[in-house]
């Protein structure tokens, strides 16, 4: 097979990147206003906003803001702090530029205060970005791509149309050699035993039914499922009726793995990305928006997000491009410009699953090549980040290396 | 086509269409006159149902009738529950909760 494309961003860790942006990011809310007002010339010049809100150190938010900033679709970073939150700004600083990539920390209380960093930041991205255009091009295959799914918005017709379309999209890729993930294990509830029966190993199969048990206690003592009122709008009754359409974007592929936010898979395969966190509840709801999950599957390698939608996301990402695949025909009419696939149209015999499936992998394969998203080309760049707290994942968790 | 089965073995159909109130639509072998008007996506009694008897849609239990729901019938909040989380929505503007 020819590549994916003949022009990716090739990057010192091995990884290859399809977008080569720079990536400003704030290291606390207060260091927010700075980081955009120096990023807002650069809209629609693949220079994004990234940040973390909070002032108290949490290592599980250093090691997404890490992966982030390493991620392989980015090319230099800015750093933005106000000087005295408690964020290790020198320790992500110094991985950043461990990987050769440009990066620049401003302290504001040391930089003369708003307008002064404002105006330096921006001399800085100007130099990052003359640095980032010398970086090396090359070919990238199949085996070096990472794709993310997620589902937002879903009504009853997103696990019939759009979910399954893409479980055929990633039973392809997975074919071909790549690494595709799937995850928010608060939507498998219901389903955990039908997806165990997938696992590579039996050991596997109980590390992702034992997650999914995790996510039913966790939601069950924060009072809710991962269940918006506009879902029921659209016709889902119960969470494991969410869940066992969210479940199909999996398609059949064996389950390799299981990780969890900021481990990136070595190999090509299918991985279960668990996004509940370890231990008692202790920051509130795990996933607040479909935003901070679309950032744990980047932080995990994806270089773009196949996000499927019934009532109507409009959202895209910081960093990896989002292909919107819309599964209700009536919203694909409704909102046009903000959905990139018609996966509505099987359910008024316009199409099959599998044209569906083919139209989503030849997309996945033009926007490696630098094809806009729908929302890229409308200028989104959604980012959320929050607290959270991890155990690192087991042995059984990576079959594939033992 | 009206509806879709999406397995053999359910107990529910999934309307492929919108639907007016008083509108006649085919729900498996029958016909059945809607009583409300209904979104594509909702889903439609293939058969008679007993009080808690599970629902099936995929071939997979996705909560239990909590009444008798006669074929045709609207088969959503009023008529079933999770078997495992109460399902949060928003009804006449105020917030509700289901119970489980």
């Amino acid at each position: 097979m020819s590549p994916l494309t003949e022009h990716a961003w090739l990057r010192s860790d091995g990884r290859k990147g399809i977008r080569n942006t720079l990536v400003v990011a704030y290291l606390v809310e207060c260091a927010h206003h700075v980081a955009r007002e120096i990023q807002i010339p650069y809209r629609g010049h693949d220079v994004h906003l990234i940040g973390f809100s909070g002032c108290y150190p949490n290592d599980y938010s250093f090691r997404m803001m890490q992966s982030l900033c390493t991620h392989p679709n980015v090319g230099g970073v800015l750093l933005l702090s106000l000087g005295c939150e408690g964020f290790n700004r020198h320790a992500l600083r110094d991985a950043i530029r461990e990987t050769g990539r440009p990066c620049e920390l401003l302290v504001i209380q040391q930089s003369g205060g708003t307008r002064a960093t404002v105006k330096s930041g921006r001399e800085r991205v100007e130099a990052i970005l003359q640095d980032m255009a010398q970086q090396p091009r090359g070919p990238m295959e199949f085996c070096e791509l990472s794709v993310g799914t997620v589902c937002g918005g879903s009504d009853g017709t997103s696990g019939i149309t759009a979910n399954p379309g893409i479980g055929r999209t990633f039973d392809r890729l997975v074919a071909d050699g790549a690494t595709c993930i799937f995850e928010e294990t608060g939507e498998l509830i219901g389903c955990e035993q039908i997806m165990a029966a997938r696992a590579a190993t039996p050991d596997l199969a109980r590390e992702l039914t034992d997650s999914v048990e995790k996510a039913a206690r966790y939601y069950t003592l924060m009072g809710h499922g991962s269940f918006a009122p506009g879902n029921a709008d659209g016709g889902l009754t119960t969470q494991e009726e969410k869940s066992m359409g969210a479940y199909s974007k999996s398609g059949s592929s064996a389950i390799s793995g299981l990780i969890k936010p900021g481990d990136v898979p070595r190999m090509g395969g299918l991985y279960l990305l668990d996004v509940v966190p370890d231990g008692d509840p202790r920051f509130g709801f795990p996933n607040i928006n479909d935003n901070a999950e679309i950032a744990e599957l980047i932080a995990c390698g994806s270089h773009l997000i196949l996000f499927a939608t019934g009532r109507g996301s409009v959202v895209g990402s910081a960093i990896s491009p989002v292909i919107k695949v819309c599964a209700n025909p009536e919203t694909f009419r409704n909102l046009p410009d903000d959905m990139d696939v018609d996966a509505g149209r099987i359910l008024e015999n316009r199409g099959t699953l599998d044209e569906v499936g083919e139209e989503i992998f030849q997309l996945v394969r033009s926007v490696a090549a630098h094809q806009r998203t729908a929302s890229e080309a409308l200028g989104h760049q959604e980012f959320v980040l929050g607290y959270k707290t991890f155990e690192p994942i087991g042995p059984t968790c990576h079959p594939t290396y033992q | 086509m009206d509806t879709i089965q999406l397995s053999p073995s359910d107990n529910v159909a999934v309307l492929t269409r919108s639907v007016l109130a008083g509108e006649q639509v085919r729900v498996g072998e029958a016909e059945s006159v809607m009583e409300q008007a209904l979104g594509l996506g909702h889903k439609l009694a293939l058969r008679r149902i007993s009080a808690g008897e599970k629902i099936l849609k995929y071939g997979a239990s996705i909560g239990s009738a909590t009444r008798e729901i006669a074929p045709g019938e609207h088969v959503h909040l009023q008529n079933m529950k999770s078997d495992y989380l109460p399902t949060y929505t928003l009804e006449g503007g105020r917030e509700f909760h289901a119970k489980s």
